[in-house]
């Protein structure tokens, strides 16, 4: 598919500070870039943002042999493509509901280039549980604190550096419902992909018996699949008797991953505007 | 590049580690990383005091703690029976006295007239009391039961319920959820079968299914609030009559619930195995309830409703007693030879036939079963008036057909335990497309009821209290 230009944003965006760069693909993701995850709990106004970045037009479906919605829309921003997958709305990867299980299994199985936590700035705690969940399976991460307009009518301050420090990756103030700071969520997404802005989660080590366990179970998955992006997780799971990680161990399903992320990444320069940075 | 290492290697390492890690690994992972999460978003959010909060957490700290958690929740669900048998008490006899004076005149009225006997019989004594029991017995505790139910609903109190009895279910090897649906089925057990659609893991969502109707529903409900206030309470005077009786219906609620962690721990190590899956529970701030709406959902959509279905039934029900007591069978009639049947097995499990017979006949819906029963009892055609007092059930049942305490007890406990109604049963067979499970929902429970009211029945009179 040519990328041919869509008509420009409605009127709508053009309170949006993104308008200049941001520009919305809709349905046209044949030919992209770049895949974006949206993760993040029920109520935080994941879709929202979805519906912000891509526009009204989606294209949605069911993830295979699920009853479970699949929405996916594009953005171009900076003149890079991107791919936004909208995952199910979650409160943990950590059960076997098919939600959780789809959410999780494109996180670690589709490899997007970033996945962007959506969480709700009025009930953080809450939240920042499942953020803690992707960044223990991925390490490129934005956490984006969303609903900032209603956490100020209830007298709260959300601190985003505190966050970004102590989670290790970048968090972003942002208001999905009128565009606030959604620029540079995107630029930082932008960032964290390019490798600009390093990130290194912080994870739940839990007891030294288990972190032993862990260690020596991961050090046999990468020498099993060396290169593997995940062995720590993976161990974690396989030690939790994880049956859809075991099921990808014993078919394969992890050395084609591996295959995949070492292919000569894809060219294109890197030109990632830091203007409105804040 | 050749990889000494196989897949099957990983696997048997991983499952001889896991065998070396202490059971609760997995909850100490999740602790340390939800405690990590609530210290991370303490640093990051300022509050500027907002007393509306503070006042939520106090109150969930006091609801939802272990020590003062249960407590709390029973003493609740107490002082909203006790309202109820308090309140229905007066209501109860009221309508009662009005429903059956109507009756009297519209008898009067076809005898004037001439109708054949059979006709007047058939509709006043077989589908009109009927009816009128239903309503009597029925309507008051409903609409004293469910707008306090539905304003703890509203109030936001169910899911910290839910939060109190996870570990129980867990333990159990079922779902948290499983509360929700159990509090669910205090209203109607079809609607608890329906509402475990919330429960992912289908193993887990089967046990919810399964021993959902181990707690009385509000059909149930008036024969256990009646029972216990004639039999049970009937000795004290007052005030504390009403108290015994509401502390007994808490304690047979609490054996059903005990026989749901029981049912749900047995099953989930024989035909349902496996481990209970872990979720989160978001706790809602608390509402002001909305008076309107609670009347609304609870008068219209519950009592109404219920009602309803129990007028549908108890109107042919009715007429079918009617017909079984005024079919002669020699020198008696067809329902004391069925019941002459049944009585031997029903003696056995400190019952009789008349009641197995109510049973039978109230497949349809439970809520039938003691209007049934009592007019067998009174043999309809026979007895005019209808027995509108407590007093006068009390003498009927003791004097006239040789109840004991050990019959209301037992009833009582046959009535928690006992198959679920008709409509569950189909519920349950939509719900699971199995034959086999919405059998088995059957078995296990007529299963249990017989087992128990056989025990109790045995050792009662073994000791020699019966």
């Amino acid at each position: 598919m040519t990328n041919t230009k869509i008509d420009l944003p409605t009127e709508h965006c053009e309170t949006c500070p993104a308008f200049y760069q941001l520009e919305q693909m809709g349905i046209k993701v044949g030919d992209f870039d770049r895949v974006i995850a949206l993760a993040g709990n029920p109520n935080t106004g994941k879709s929202t943002l979805f519906n912000t970045l891509t526009g009204l037009k989606q294209h949605t479906g069911n993830w295979p042999g699920k009853t479970v919605t699949r929405a996916e829309g594009g953005y171009q921003f900076n003149n890079v493509k991107y791919k936004l997958v909208d995952l199910p709305g979650t409160y943990s990867l950590l059960s076997a509901s098919q939600d959780e299980e789809v959410a999780r299994d494109f996180i670690l199985f589709g490899q997007p280039d970033c996945t962007i936590v959506v969480t709700d700035a009025t009930a953080l705690e809450r939240n920042l549980n499942l953020a803690m969940q992707v960044m223990e399976i991925t390490d490129h991460v934005v956490v984006a604190v969303n609903l900032m307009d209603e956490a100020r009518r209830k007298g709260l301050e959300v601190d985003a550096r505190s966050l970004s420090r102590d989670l290790g990756v970048p968090a972003i103030p942002i208001t999905a419902r009128s565009g606030e700071g959604v620029h540079t969520l995107l630029a930082t997404v932008a960032e964290v992909i390019e490798g600009k802005v390093a990130t290194k989660p912080i994870r739940v080590n839990g007891t030294p018996e288990f972190q032993k366990a862990v260690h020596e179970l991961s050090a046999m998955i990468e020498q099993m699949s060396p290169g593997i992006p995940n062995a720590r997780w993976l161990a974690i799971r396989l030690l939790d008797g994880d049956a859809r990680v075991q099921q990808a161990i014993t078919s394969g399903e992890l050395n084609e991953i591996v295959a995949r992320q070492q292919r000569a990444d894809v060219q294109f320069s890197g030109k990632m505007s830091v203007e409105g940075r804040q | 590049m050749t990889t000494s290492i196989q897949p099957n290697d990983v696997l048997a390492k991983a499952e001889a580690l896991r065998n070396n890690l202490s059971t609760g690994f997995r909850d100490e992972i999740v602790k340390s990383m939800y405690s990590e999460a609530e210290s991370i978003a303490h640093r990051a959010v300022k509050t500027a005091s907002d007393k509306k909060y503070d006042f939520d957490q106090k109150i969930d700290r006091l609801v939802t703690s272990p020590i003062t958690g249960l407590p709390i929740m029973l003493l609740l669900l107490a002082a909203l029976i006790w309202l109820t048998v308090e309140g229905a008490n007066v209501a109860s006899d009221a309508i009662a006295t009005v429903l059956f004076t109507l009756g009297d005149w519209g008898r009067t009225l076809f005898e004037y007239i001439h109708a054949p006997w059979w006709i007047t019989g058939f509709v006043w004594d077989g589908i009109y009391r009927g009816l009128a029991w239903v309503i009597s017995v029925m309507l008051p505790p409903m609409a004293i039961f469910f707008p306090a139910f539905t304003f703890l609903e509203d109030l936001g109190y169910l899911p910290r319920v839910a939060f109190n009895l996870d570990w129980m279910f867990k333990k159990a090897g079922a779902h948290g959820k499983q509360s929700l649906t159990m509090a669910m089925g205090f209203g109607c057990n079809a609607a608890g079968v329906v509402a475990t659609r919330v429960i992912d893991s289908p193993r887990e969502r089967l046990i919810a299914i399964l021993t959902n109707n181990f707690v009385p529903c509000n059909g149930r409900f008036p024969t256990l609030i009646m029972l216990a206030t004639v039999f049970v309470a009937a000795g004290f005077g007052g005030f504390t009559s009403s108290i015994i009786a509401a502390a007994t219906v808490v304690g047979v609620v609490l054996i059903g619930v005990g026989f749901t962690f029981v049912m749900s721990w047995i099953l989930s190590r024989t035909v349902l195995k496996g481990e209970a899956s872990a979720f989160t529970l978001e706790l809602p701030p608390y509402r002001r309830p909305n008076v309107s709406r609670i009347l609304y959902t609870s008068l219209i959509d519950r009592t109404i409703f219920v009602l309803w279905r129990a007028m549908q039934t108890a109107a042919p029900a009715g007429a079918i007693i009617w017909i079984l007591a005024n079919v002669p069978v020699g020198t008696s009639n067809l329902a004391a030879v069925i019941a002459g049947w049944l009585n031997p097995f029903g003696v056995l499990l400190g019952l009789d036939g008349v009641i197995l017979l109510s049973y039978i006949i109230a497949i349809p819906a439970n809520e039938i079963v003691v209007p049934t029963m009592m007019m067998m009892y009174m043999g309809a055609g026979m007895m005019v008036d209808g027995p509108s007092t407590n007093e006068a059930i009390r003498s009927l049942l003791i004097g006239g057909h040789g109840w004991t305490m050990l019959t209301a007890i037992n009833l009582m406990l046959f009535a928690l335990l006992h198959n679920p109604c008709g409509t569950t049963i189909i519920t349950i067979y939509k719900e699971t497309k199995s034959l086999k499970w919405a059998t088995l929902s059957v078995v296990i429970t007529l299963g249990t009821a017989f087992l128990v009211t056989f025990l109790t029945a045995t050792i009662a009179r073994l000791l020699g209290w019966a």
